[in-house]
């Protein structure tokens, strides 16, 4: 096959469901599922061939792919029309991210399969589409393209949430909607604004352009931009005090969606701060490293406070996302190997492990139609596996040693103790309260106080096991042997360091 | 004139205007003729029929040089031919809307009149896009307006299509005259009424009371023409017309009757006010120093059409207040006043025609089918019909500006050019964005409606052949536009050269 054009299949496999999906009867359960689950694996199966082809030692830039696309005309007659080429690359943070949304986004499916009760066509058609655009995001290597798969993700999204979440759905959708299309809104006023003054959307010219000390740009402007920046994809990961919306969505939509939205979409904000914030403004990035990393102490501890006091367990997960994200931003804030390092590995650690706690609370939910702490009260009796699995991705949660959560909050908190040990000092209070809120809530659920008998076939069965089974082992496999994403990280780490000035 | 110089005259320029006037002269002769139990469909598909013929003629006529007959009146240009093509294809789909029209309130019997007033506005509007001089620009204008008025009061037994089109006559004659009397301070002033000599003799304008008579002819010009445009704040009439009058007059008005307008506003701002020195010869063009007037007005359009739209329960007034906004999307392309302009405002059109006009053939049924015009009849329609509801959701998309639609790029292309040049207009671009977000509430909430609110009733829709013939254009032009816009980009920019024809 043609290396140049797996990048293009990798992001539109999915797209090929919808069309066999929309030849399907409605009525047809078992195919729409089946369709909808297979046209996950092309991404999935691209995805790890390309990072095997990696770890053969080949070149990922041999992926990259560029073809003319739209010429707009000119502001004079003149002036030639200025283009917007379609351009897909690869480098090793993106490999990692899209290797994360592959693997997510089939165990998603899987998900799906389980808890999805009805018009399931509609879902996989809609849920495809996501697919595509969270893939085209991580790949896209000019900023319109990119902002096309950002808002590509959107529309299903609001879909996913509005038609099959539970009892305040609508709102949850519109809350979504609107948040994100402000922070859409904000960046696509920065990418105008970059594309006007240099000529270039390309990110990677965009980032000599921008380090070249004799800048098109001001100082000012580029600080400017760059809290634009912040605010638009502050909005994503989410960033305290722009969390609201982050929080319905979590308790409202379907678990197979929160996987995604958890596990994918909020990092798409991190991946835009390291990538575009860090990799184009490197300087004024350096002059807002302290706000950064205050904004990330916030959130660490507010999500962590919050977390502590909620009955409802999908609620401790959300307060749970907004405090580990604070963990990437301290990382990046920290500005050295370590700290993006860590706040990278936070990325994609939190993926997996969110992912693997919306599963668990997914199924939680079906059999008992709750999710409110109190009631799951020793379900250990009943559901000893699924107990023990909860367990382990509490465990993975609150960054025990042998864990994925572990590596990324040493390394985070290594290099801003480096950098701002002060702060750093603060946020450990953080890494306390997550212990504390993570084990109240899965104790109180697992060995609690039982409220009810949880007999019968209750526990894992089936095809429930694969997602969770996949899942702790891939959260093993990075915290015991953490180079599967440090070594495709390290070309990429360079660069970034390289534009911060060591 | 004696006959030798009429027959010498190359009267093929005009040959699309020619076949709209000469079949609507012969629908207007079969209407009187035909028996009363005839049924007058027929007429409506000659019309669609002349449509296509007229459609053809303008498309082989692209890339020639340009021609002009009668004094310079009248001009082919590039600019008229991409903005022809843009009017023969809009009208085309609402005659297509037409002949699937079924009115509940007498409508029957005027139905010949119906589609040759259609044909006369478009005839209008086609020779507004031709005009090199301010007498054809309004006689085209007024052949456009007085047509449409009358579309827009045909129901005679309905109260608020009485009401509508009352409002729209004594608006729209206000507008008209205004114009009329901005136009008649540059007639003073040159003594010409030929655009291409007035452009001439104010290049070297230096009398600065003659600059101020102007910049005053100017603004009762924009005033005159943001009422045609429905730009706040004179777009009142629009909710209560658009609401008042037969879907198929609604989505003429919104589509065919603003591309008019922005023919119009590009003719008269830019040949005359773009060459009108304020300081001596090549000094700045009195329009630059206009600049920020239009975009106040761009401004104000944006936000009142957008933030009103959210509180509307009747569907036709929400695409009324939708069709404000984009006016104003559309002004911010006007403020940028480059070579990009045209081909922004061209595209914006001609994307706004598809998922508009989509969106219209979609309300029509439902309405219809309804018997009222509440946003809440969308109510379960992916239920009904989900084949509606989807194509209905993909307009909507393109009409919200998402990605993967020609919505996307047309206002892309418009919020690129407020980046370039020498002021960049950051407010107007920032004001254009946000109201954008505001714009998902009320396309959402009709989404929301279609796909998550179960339905009042579970029957079927029906949908008609012209109906389906609309809805399949618009969502496949929507969509294609949307991922491969440089179809027509590329069409633009190797077969029409409007800037350089522009001024010749």
């Amino acid at each position: 096959m043609n290396l140049h054009s797996i990048l293009s299949i990798l992001v539109f496999s999915p797209l090929l469901g919808i069309v066999v999906l929309a030849f399907l009867p409605k009525q047809a359960e078992k195919a729409n599922k089946l369709v909808g689950f297979l046209f996950t694996l092309p991404a999935l199966i691209l995805s790890l061939a390309v990072y095997l082809h990696y770890l053969a030692g080949k070149n990922l830039a041999d992926f990259s792919v560029t073809h003319s696309w739209i010429q707009f005309q000119g502001m004079n007659v003149q002036e030639p029309a200025f283009a917007v080429p379609y351009e897909l690359g690869i480098n090793g943070f993106q490999l990692l991210l899209v290797v994360l949304t592959a693997v997510v986004a089939t165990l998603s499916a899987i998900g799906a399969v389980k808890f999805v009760k009805k018009e399931w066509k509609g879902y996989f058609m809609l849920f495809l589409l996501l697919e595509t655009g969270m893939l085209g995001v991580f790949t896209a290597e000019n900023l319109i393209l990119f902002f096309i798969f950002f808002e590509v993700t959107l529309i299903p999204t609001f879909f996913l949430i509005g038609k099959w979440g539970y009892f305040e759905k609508e709102k949850a959708a519109y809350s979504f909607l609107i948040y994100n299309g402000l922070g859409s809104a904000v960046l696509l006023i920065v990418i105008m604004i970059l594309f006007a003054k240099t000529g270039t959307t390309n990110i990677e010219i965009l980032r000599k352009i921008m380090t070249d000390p004799n800048a098109h740009l001001s100082g000012g402007w580029k600080l400017g931009l760059l809290i634009s920046l912040l605010i638009a994809f502050g909005v994503k990961l989410p960033i305290f005090p722009l969390h609201s919306w982050m929080l319905r969505v979590h308790v409202q939509a379907p678990p197979s969606v929160v996987m995604i939205h958890s596990g994918i979409l909020l990092k798409i904000g991190a991946y835009g701060l390291i990538r575009f914030g860090m990799g184009i403004f490197p300087e004024q990035f350096k002059t807002l490293a302290t706000l950064i990393a205050v904004l990330g102490v916030i959130n660490l501890l507010y999500g962590a406070f919050l977390a502590f006091i909620q009955t409802d367990f999908k609620m401790v997960l959300a307060y749970s996302s907004i405090s580990h994200m604070g963990i990437v931003l301290m990382g990046m804030a920290a500005m050295n190997q370590a700290g993006v390092q860590g706040a990278i590995f936070q990325v994609i650690s939190h993926g997996l492990i969110s992912a693997l706690l919306f599963f668990i609370v997914g199924v939680l939910y079906e059999r008992t139609d709750t999710s409110l702490i109190e009631n799951l009260g020793g379900m250990a009796k009943g559901m000893p596996i699924a107990a023990g699995f909860l367990l382990a991705a509490g465990m993975a949660s609150l960054g025990l040693p042998g864990m994925s959560g572990f590596v990324s909050e040493f390394m985070a908190f290594m290099g801003l103790f480096k950098t701002m040990p002060w702060l750093a000092a603060i946020g450990t209070i953080g890494i306390i309260m997550t212990a504390a809120y993570v084990l109240r809530a899965i104790l109180g659920m697992t060995f609690g106080k039982a409220q009810r008998e949880f007999t019968g076939v209750l526990d894992l069965k089936g095809v429930e096991y694969v997602p969770i089974v996949v899942l702790v082992l891939l959260i093993v496999l990075i915290g015991v042997y953490p180079s599967v994403l440090s070594s495709p990280l390290h070309a990429t780490l360079e660069t970034i360091l390289l534009g911060l000035g060591g | 004139m004696s006959p030798e110089t009429i027959s010498s005259i190359n009267w093929s320029i005009m040959t699309p205007e020619f076949i709209i006037l000469g079949v609507t002269a012969l629908l207007v002769v079969f209407d009187l003729f035909m028996p009363n139990s005839l049924n007058r469909k027929i007429l409506g598909w000659v019309g669609i029929a002349a449509i296509f013929a007229a459609l053809v003629s303008v498309a082989l006529m692209a890339g020639g040089p340009v021609r002009s007959i009668l004094d310079n009146t009248f001009r082919l240009d590039s600019f008229a031919i991409a903005f022809k093509m843009l009017l023969l294809l809009g009208a085309a789909l609402v005659m297509f809307l037409a002949v699937s029209y079924e009115a509940k309130e007498g409508l029957e019997k005027y139905r010949g009149e119906f589609y040759y007033l259609f044909l006369i506005a478009l005839s209008g509007a086609m020779l507004m896009t031709s005009s090199g001089d301010l007498i054809t620009l309004y006689i085209g204008l007024e052949l456009l307006s007085v047509s449409s008025y009358v579309l827009a009061g045909i129901q005679k037994d309905n109260l608020k299509s009485n009401e509508s089109a009352m409002k729209y006559v004594i608006n729209g004659s206000i507008s008209t005259a205004i114009i009329l009397f901005g136009m008649s301070y540059v007639y003073g002033l040159t003594g010409t009424t030929n655009t291409l000599d007035i452009a001439q003799k104010l290049s070297t304008l230096s009398d600065g009371n003659q600059v101020y008579l102007l910049s005053l002819a100017f603004l009762m010009i924009l005033v005159g023409l943001a009422f045609k445009l429905s730009a706040a704040p004179f777009h009142m009439w629009a909710p209560d017309v658009y609401q008042g009058a037969p879907t198929p007059v609604t989505a003429f008005l919104s589509v065919v009757s603003k591309t008019g307008g922005f023919v119009i506003v590009i003719r008269i701002l830019l040949t005359v006010f773009g060459a009108a020195a304020t300081n001596g010869p090549n000094s700045m063009p009195i329009i630059l120093h206009m600049q920020n007037y239009i975009a106040v007005i761009a401004g104000a359009t944006m936000i009142i059409g957008n933030v009103v739209a959210l509180r509307q329960t009747d569907i036709k007034r929400m695409f009324a207040y939708s069709s404000i906004a984009h006016a104003g999307y559309l002004l911010v392309a006007v403020t940028s006043l480059s070579a990009n302009m045209f081909y922004s405002i061209w595209f914006y059109l001609l994307a706004y025609l598809f998922m508009n006009l989509g969106a219209f053939a979609v309300i029509q049924l439902v309405t219809e089918k309804a018997g009222s015009t509440k946003i809440a009849d969308f109510a379960g329609l992916y239920r009904r019909s989900p084949v509606l509801a989807v194509s209905m959701g993909i307009l909507l998309i393109s009409l919200a500006g998402f990605p993967g639609t020609a919505g996307f790029i047309g206002k892309l292309n418009i919020f690129i050019g407020t980046f370039y040049g020498t002021t960049p207009h950051y407010v107007l671009a920032s004001v254009m964005i946000a109201t954008t977000v505001v714009s998902y509430f009320y396309y959402f909430g009709v989404m929301a409606q279609m796909f998550f609110r179960p339905a009042a009733e579970d029957s079927k829709f029906n949908i008609p052949f012209g109906i389906l013939i609309v809805l399949i254009v618009a969502v496949i032009g929507s969509v294609l536009f949307g991922l491969v816009p440089n179809i027509a980009f590329n069409y633009m920019h190797n077969n029409l050269d409007i800037i350089g024809d522009f001024f010749k």
